[in-house]
């Protein structure tokens, strides 16, 4: 059998708080990363939160 | 890519062909440089997205003020322009930048991957599609995530808390719990969605804090605080807040006449039918998927769930149904943000390992000149001041400060720029740099959070050391803040610029420090955690030492029969030792426990031993705590003295072993939260709602005449796991709750067990005879834990297990650099949570293994050996435990001088120590006392 050569490139789909991590981290250990978010900024919903439970940071 | 979704994709694992449709912007990404201007002029106006209706937007917009990238975007669906061709038009006029592109199109995208993960994310529950709520037909009946951004002081109201209706500050809220989620009836989303009980607790806390004397209830069936952290908050916003908890599940809102306030009516918890009114009540909404998500998984032809969600395996909770395709977050099952963060890692260690091969060969590092020695040169600082469009030099007199920057000492050379960091500026500086032969720079500009960077990659580009420049954030903290007042604003200008120059006079080059990396693993801990992070690590190439203290691999998942799924955890857990003895990458240390360690990231020495004191030593660069916990041997409801009432996993054996006291019980009876979310232990042990629940099912299959009964505080069958709380009533199980006040007691009554409890629904007390008593009995932290605590210097929470370095966003790493955690030693959690943080551990800890070296921050403090008398005043403050004492040897006085070094790997130059020293014994490189105070002398000198 013929054994297709694996790609060192990634597809994220999605730029919310999971996929900026995912990226982030294939990123960071060698890997192209494509990161495609369908609106016209990452941050996802995470980003319109005001504090975050149960320390209450910032959520920005 | 933004704008962008996923149209096609082809292939197999190891090679997909994806299609990506790039919707236009209208807005040059690379010219835009995000001044605001064509918003302001922008005549169209429209609900926000990001404020959740709440608020407006324009036509032309920015998601939200920190939108990465931030760069401006045109609706077509709004824009007058776009609809009517010739008409409007003004954002193409103003935009000093030259960005709008009305003709910008359609872009199709193919695009080569080694594998796809899919974290699309989820979408609110619309509640407007049930009328008994009233939203959309009362204006004071909001979602939670409208409440969420009337908090936020960068939402429609900045933070006040004032009704829609008639903008009276609102006195009294009420949360309505569970809308959109385990209700099949309403919205057909059977499910819980596990975050809704901590956004209400939160936001009806924080609410608090914005009107004063606030009133806040909700109405909930259960309260889920199933998390790190979450029953404490939970407790403390009832006892310390006053927060309102009353437990009835509140089906539908009424308006008051015409005054704008709401009608609740519902039965109490003395079982009295009340009415009450509020100002404003809060839908808290469920999450549920999308249809373009659901569209999404049949592109990508995975399997979903009946509600849409990815379906996955509790052992592999990443990987989708076809090979090469992952899944995090929401998508695969609704969760919290740090279970998300955590699965995204995990999504990031499966993907890895399936392409570890390919590993490094599409990326590149970039490189630079040769960096210009500037020691021992007279300072010749360049000063670039920015006019940022208009935002700064709409208020800013920018020609003043050029004038005055030429004015300072040591000043060489100044420019202005109409935007200092775009791409052709950057290049002009270079050259300047170059040609002036400037050895210092100050970017007088914006703040240094965004765009130091960038500015230290210029100075590189120009050879010149990267920490030579120095930022005056003349935009943030002055021109925005003093738009009304321009001399002032043009005086602090002047200012800040003289500040900056007098301390980067005095700065030198640093050098950023390299630590080499042993790209080896130490695993402690041989359960299903340090397993599945040992194995990701191995797969992915890298040498892993996994110590075990007992004699097997397996841990607690040798006591447990099925995950909440129904896998089974027997033959999962069997498979996973046999490939981890398997891997030749993963030595395996049976019977050994770490007795000593010392280094740090990249750098560890582990001594593990065995009882019988044979010892080795380990090197590695990275080290995955999963030690994991035990279950608590209880001393209440009369365990160890009466024969039939015996813990959960205890019950599991004589069930499975079909033995005569579990096989010929006729009444079987569950006690939830023994031992958890009470005393010194405020916490959910979050596995047993579920275990029991699953316990109580068996019995009820057996045989369906017996009759089993679980007395709970709040049944936490989160998630999809609501699937089985509602299968277990449909099979008969009787459910009755009970408050830490009033707990269930036992007792034997005729050779039988009585157990008596107060049923809330018949308010009467109930004595139930039963054959068997179970107690669902907490998860504690190992005992190890204090020990290991000690050795790498990671801390441990009030509860006894591992605290990570951030709850939210740092959920597996330790604040110690190289320092991971997983499974039970982090917090109790289910199998597949376990996998998710163990594999999560797994990327982080690749972050580090993928390299040879890691190139730290230069700033770092320096100790001053003339100075310092090692009074050891500094290491006591140092949150880093970066510091040590060090000793000369006897002096020709006959003493033993003391003094510090500093671990540099360690140090994060925070600066406490140069604060803390009473001698200027230790200085942080770029941050010395000289340079602060040459600063504050520039800021006193007007």
């Amino acid at each position: 059998m013929l054994d297709t050569k694996k790609l060192g490139s990634v597809m994220v789909v999605g730029g919310g708080i999971t996929g900026i991590q995912t990226a982030l981290d294939l990123a960071d250990s060698g890997y192209y990363v494509y990161l495609v978010e369908r609106s016209g900024a990452i941050g996802g919903a995470m980003a319109q939160l005001d504090k975050t439970f149960p320390t209450n940071d910032c959520s920005m | 890519m933004t704008l962008s979704e996923v149209t096609g994709i082809a292939g197999e694992a190891g090679n997909f062909q994806v299609t990506v449709k790039e919707h236009p912007r209208y807005v040059d990404m690379d010219k835009c440089i995000a001044c605001g201007e064509c918003t302001t002029k922008c005549p169209k106006k429209v609900p926000s997205e990001y404020d959740a209706a709440t608020g407006k937007r324009k036509a032309i917009y920015v998601k939200y003020a920190q939108a990465v990238p931030l760069k401006y975007q045109i609706d077509p669906v709004n824009c007058i322009r776009l609809n009517k061709p010739g008409a409007c038009g003004f954002c193409e006029k103003v935009c000093p930048a030259d960005a709008v592109n009305f003709d910008d199109t359609e872009k199709m995208h193919q695009l080569n991957v080694g594998a796809v993960v899919l974290a699309p994310g989820f979408e609110t529950f619309d509640p407007a599609k049930n009328w008994t709520w009233g939203y959309g037909r009362y204006p004071n009946v909001v979602t939670a995530m409208q409440f969420e951004r009337y908090l936020s002081a960068s939402g429609p109201t900045e933070g006040h808390l004032n009704r829609p209706s008639d903008g009276k500050e609102v006195t009294k809220v009420a949360f309505l719990q569970c809308v959109g989620s385990r209700d099949e009836h309403k919205c057909g989303n059977g499910y819980c969605s596990s975050v809704c009980c901590m956004y209400a607790i939160k936001e009806a806390v924080m609410a608090k804090d914005h009107v004063a004397g606030l009133q806040t209830s909700i109405f909930m069936m259960d309260m889920r605080t199933h998390g790190k952290e979450f029953d404490r908050y939970y407790v403390n916003a009832e006892r310390d807040a006053g927060v309102r908890f009353v437990r009835c599940r509140v089906h539908g809102v009424e308006p008051e006449g015409d005054s704008g306030d709401l009608r609740l009516h519902y039965i109490n918890e003395e079982g009295r039918q009340v009415e009450e009114y509020f100002d404003m009540v809060v839908l808290s909404v469920g999450l549920q998927i999308p249809d373009y998500v659901k569209e999404l998984g049949a592109i990508a032809g995975i399997r979903l769930t009946h509600d849409g969600f990815a379906s996955t395996s509790d052992f592999s909770p990443v990987s989708t149904s076809k090979p090469g395709i992952f899944t995090c977050g929401v998508f695969s099952g609704p969760k919290d943000i740090p279970q998300s963060v955590m699965e995204g890692s995990a999504a990031a260690a499966a993907v890895a390992d399936s392409l570890a091969p390919a590993r490094g060969e599409l990326t590149a590092e970039k490189t630079f000149p040769k960096q210009r020695e500037v020691g021992g040169e007279a300072p010749n600082t360049g000063v670039f001041v920015c006019h940022c469009g208009s935002n700064i030099a709409g208020v800013v007199d920018v020609e003043a400060v050029a004038a005055y920057a030429e004015t300072l000492p040591g000043v060489g050379h100044v420019e202005r720029n109409l935007f200092s960091c775009s791409q052709d500026t950057q290049e002009q500086m270079t050259q300047i740099i170059k040609e002036k032969k400037l050895n210092r720079v100050v970017v007088a500009a914006c703040t240094p959070r965004t765009h130091e960077p960038l500015f230290r990659e210029t100075l590189k580009s120009a050879g010149l050391n990267e920490y030579l420049v120095e930022m005056a954030n003349i935009r943030n903290q002055n021109s925005w803040v003093h738009s009304n007042d321009p001399t002032t604003a043009t005086a602090k200008a002047k200012d800040l610029v003289r500040m900056a120059v007098a301390k980067v006079n005095q700065q030198e080059s640093l050098e950023p420090i390299s630590v080499p990396i042993t790209q080896k693993a130490l695993v402690v801990g041989g359960g299903i955690a340090g397993m599945s992070a040992a194995l990701n690590m191995a797969e992915q190439g890298f040498a892993v030492n996994l110590v075990e203290k007992t004699d097997k691999l397996g841990g607690n998942a040798l006591l447990l029969g099925h995950s909440w799924s129904g896998e089974s955890i027997q033959d999962r857990t069997r498979k996973l030792i046999d490939t981890v003895h398997k891997n030749e990458n993963i030595v395996v240390h049976h019977g050994f426990e770490v007795t000593d360690a010392k280094g740090f990231v990249g750098n560890f020495t582990s001594t593990i031993a065995t009882k019988d004191g044979l010892e080795k030593t380990i090197e590695h660069g990275v080290g995955v705590i999963a030690t994991g916990g035990g279950a608590l041997r209880p001393s209440e409801y009369g365990y160890g003295s009466i024969p039939n009432v015996v813990t959960a996993l205890e019950f599991d054996r004589l069930f499975e072993l079909k033995e005569h006291r579990a096989a010929n019980a006729k009444s079987v009876v569950f006690i939830q939260c023994v031992g958890s979310r009470e005393g010194n232990r405020l916490y959910c042990s979050k596995v047993c709602c579920t275990h029991s629940v699953q316990s109580a099912i068996s019995l009820k299959q057996e045989d369906p005449t017996r009759m089993v009964y679980i007395l709970y505080r709040d049944m936490r069958t989160y998630g999809q796991r609501e699937e089985l709380y509602k299968k277990a009533r449909a099979l008969g199980v009787i459910f009755i709750n009970y408050e830490l006040h009033g707990k269930p007691s036992v007792s034997v009554e005729n050779k039988r067990l009585s157990v008596e409890v107060w049923d809330h629904i018949l308010h009467r007390p109930l004595a139930i005879k039963a054959d068997m008593v179970v107690l669902a009995t907490a998860i504690v932290p190992n005992p190890d834990g204090e020990k290991l605590n000690k050795l790498y210097k990671i801390s441990l929470d009030g509860d006894g297990f591992f605290q990570e370095a951030h709850a939210k966003l740092r959920p597996v790493d330790c604040a110690t650099d190289g320092m991971f955690l997983a499974g039970l030693a982090h917090y109790p959690k289910p199998v597949e949570e376990s996998v998710n943080q163990a594999l999560a551990a797994s990327a982080r800890a690749a972050t580090l293994l993928s390299k040879t070296s890691v190139s730290l921050d230069a700033v770092k403090a320096q100790p001053i050996l003339e100075n310092c008398d090692g009074c050891a005043l500094c290491i006591d403050v140092c949150p880093y435990h970066a510091i040590d004492l060090a000793e000369h040897p006897v002096g020709e006085d006959g003493m033993v001088h003391k003094y510090i070094t500093v671990n540099k790997a360690q140090c994060k130059g925070c600066g406490l120590c140069q604060g803390t020293c009473p001698k200027r014994g230790v200085a942080v490189q770029g941050y010395t006392m000289e340079q602060i105070a040459s600063q504050v002398e520039a800021a006193l000198a007007v």
